[in-house]
């Protein structure tokens, strides 16, 4: 017995010498990895990535993150010489946290130039700290025109929300034959805001006639009381021009009340969850968007669709391909300033003309670029291409 | 607006009504026998709809066996969190055991964030809950005449449980006085973890009916209906089981009303319930069915 009990504590006692072993070699591995880290650091060129990986507009952000990192891997990862770090800080799909988001990024990581947040509303409060500390900033897919309206360091890769309202107003007269709309908009986002008074505007102006408004706020679940209103009014189509959540369950909710009258939607509904959620009640429905990505206009989309579906098994929805312009827009002006200045790069990007960038080309003119707005439709729970619509 | 359009917007209000019942129901459960706000109730029954999402979506279990099962693993959250977090606080000051509910809030939010990640997820419904049915011009969910049904069944066997059994009576027990109780040879420990699976199965039906009328799952989604049935609780008189029911049918009424005859203040609906929230708290703080306690905070 006693035997056992001191071959028991040897046993102990080497353990504890053992593991003190394991402790030491673990911190001088910790020491040589922070070490090679401060080495690493001097030799990259850090971005920022100032998006929404949580929050209620997670799938925006999680998707231009996925078509950044993608965008790297298709046109390379170096520039002038040396490599490229990104840098992501989750901005929760909050105005503030955006806020927070970008000061830590430039203060604190020293990114020389940063992804902006996706959705206009954290866009508009991006964008002063960048005008204030001269970093410049590009969002993938912030369309209210405020958001770079009077700055010079603030960019975007996609189209503006008045082009976006004027086309969808147009597609409604002249393609869906409507006489009358009604429109339901979230009145805590900038952008849906913006984008229903702008339909409204231009639907009037085409002939049409407005026959209902109502409003809702992101994170409502229950819209039975203004699609009662809406139903009501009897319109020919709805405009919903909010994020893919709230339109996925206005979607169901008006099916589930009665409305057979068609829905029109804008590049907020371009996310897979819009049919996860909405199911059978969104067969149907129309939405603007930002590019086709089921077929390449240029060689590096092709490349970049090409690795999207392999690594996915899936079609890359129009997030992802923006999210690539907007790293290739970046790597581009990079390239063309020379060095590692943010107010030369941001004057680069200002000057990027004829770009060939995944969804097509890019030429920004005062930060805001020019594209082409598609028509897309669900059709058997998949966004099919329906037509584009030139300004 | 025309009679069925506004019979159409009663069938709503009572359909949201009747779900802030349900979870109003939990809240007040726990504040009947304990005396405290469980303010992680609306994060289990977040739990109650993807436990069941789980199921049904994941091992492919029939609906019912699927829900049945995201219930009870519901109750079990409720007792561990009972067991983890609030037993060691039992003899500590109200306002710790009430920082510690919303810590354990805030926990199952992120701990959801982080493991199956911020995007919504759509809920496999039911057929029996997706139908709609036309009564009087007016078109009403399935699920909306489910949970009403539900909801007062549920009642029922509460006040079974309550009043009828050995269990309710020493529930009740705990209520009155907790020392005393004890004194008298119960096992408190025990009442009050089942009084925890209670109400957390509760929240769990509450989540995944929820679901059915909102098939938009996430792992905040349990933050404003818990508020509100919260609000419910208070309106109804808390610690009453059938003021919860009251309560949560006035807010739910309140609010698509709200919407109805004023669209312009639509985007206050949330506002107007948290006025009435406040209003109550300053004017009858003991509700509209509530008795007035003298010791209780």
């Amino acid at each position: 017995m006693v035997i056992l009990w001191q071959v028991f504590t040897k046993i102990l006692e080497r353990g504890i010498l053992e593991l003190r072993r394991l402790i030491s070699l673990f911190t001088v591995f910790l020491l040589v990895l922070s070490f090679s880290g401060i080495v690493l650091a001097q030799e990259t060129v850090k971005i920022g990535a100032n998006l929404e990986i949580t929050g209620g507009v997670a799938a925006y952000g999680q998707m231009i993150w996925e078509g950044v990192n993608i965008a790297k891997e298709v046109v390379g990862d170096e520039v002038l010489g040396k490599k490229v770090e990104l840098v992501l800080v989750d901005n929760k799909s909050d105005r503030v946290e955006s806020a927070n988001a970008a000061t830590r990024l430039i203060d604190y990581e020293k990114v020389v130039v940063m992804v902006g947040p996706a959705i206009s509303g954290s866009m508009l409060a991006v964008g002063p700290i960048c005008e204030e500390k001269q970093i410049p900033v590009i969002s993938a897919s912030a369309t209210s025109p405020l958001v770079t309206q009077g700055k010079k360091f603030v960019f975007r890769a996609c189209f503006r929300d008045d082009d976006q309202a004027k086309a969808a107003a147009q597609f409604a007269r002249s393609e869906l034959q409507a006489q009358t709309a009604a429109i339901l908009s979230d009145i805590a986002q900038d952008y849906c805001v913006a984008l229903g008074n702008f339909f409204k505007d231009a639907f009037i102006e085409k002939g049409g006639q407005v026959v209902s408004e109502q409003n809702c706020r992101s994170g409502d679940q229950d819209f039975s009381a203004q699609l009662t209103t809406i139903i009501n009014a009897n319109p020919d189509v709805i405009y919903v021009p909010n994020y893919y959540t709230e339109t996925a369950l206005i979607c169901q909710q008006a099916r589930d009340l009665g409305y057979e009258g068609m829905i029109l939607g804008a590049d907020g509904a371009d996310a897979p969850e819009l049919v996860s959620i909405g199911g059978d009640s969104v067969e149907g429905v129309y939405f603007t968007a930002h590019a086709d990505t089921t077929q390449a206009i240029t060689e590096i989309g092709q490349k970049f669709f090409d690795l999207y579906r392999e690594k996915h098994g899936r079609e890359p929805s129009a997030f992802e391909a923006l999210g690539g312009d907007s790293y290739v827009i970046i790597l581009d002006a990079i390239k063309r300033a020379g060095e590692l200045d943010p107010v030369k790069i941001r004057d680069a990007m200002e000057d990027t003309e004829n770009l060939e960038v995944i969804t097509g080309v890019a030429t920004i003119v005062d930060g805001d670029n020019k594209k082409p707005i598609v028509v897309k439709r669900v059709e058997n729970g998949v966004f099919k291409f329906v037509t584009t619509i030139e300004y | 607006m025309t009679w069925v359009s506004f019979f159409q917007q009663i069938m709503n209000g009572v359909s949201l009504g009747s779900l802030y019942a349900l979870l109003a129901i939990g809240y007040t459960l726990v504040y009947g026998i304990l005396g405290f706000i469980n303010f992680a109730h609306g994060d289990v029954f977040m739990l109650g709809a993807y436990f069941s999402f789980f199921m049904i979506g994941v091992f492919l279990l029939p609906w019912w066996l699927g829900v049945i099962i995201g219930v009870a693993l519901c109750a079990i959250v409720g007792m561990s969190i009972e067991r983890i977090a609030y037993r060691p606080l039992r003899d500590a000051p109200r306002i710790s055991a009430l920082i510690t509910a919303v810590g354990v809030s805030f926990f199952i939010e992120n701990l959801g964030l982080v493991t199956v990640g911020a995007r919504p997820k759509g809920f496999p419904r039911p057929e029996l809950m997706k139908n709609v049915y036309i009564l009087a011009g007016a078109r009403i969910q399935g699920v909306t005449f489910w949970v009403p049904i539900i909801s007062v069944s549920v009642l029922l066997v509460l006040l079974y449980l309550v009043y009828r059994t050995k269990m309710g009576m020493a529930m009740r027990a705990v209520s009155k006085d907790m020392e005393t109780t004890r004194l008298m040879g119960v096992d408190i420990d025990r009442i009050i973890l089942y009084t925890f699976a209670l109400g957390s199965a509760l929240a769990g039906i509450g989540g995944v009916l929820w679901a059915c009328k909102y098939p938009q799952i996430n792992p905040l989604m349990g933050t404003f209906p818990g508020w509100k049935a919260f609000t419910a609780a208070v309106v109804g008189g808390i610690g009453n089981v059938v003021g919860a029911m009251v309560g949560g049918f006035i807010i739910g009424l309140t609010e698509i009303m709200i919407v109805a005859f004023f669209p312009g203040l639509s985007g206050y609906r949330d506002a107007f319930v948290f006025t009435i929230l406040i209003i109550f708290l300053l004017v009858k703080p003991s509700g509209i069915l509530g008795e007035t306690l003298k010791e209780k905070v």
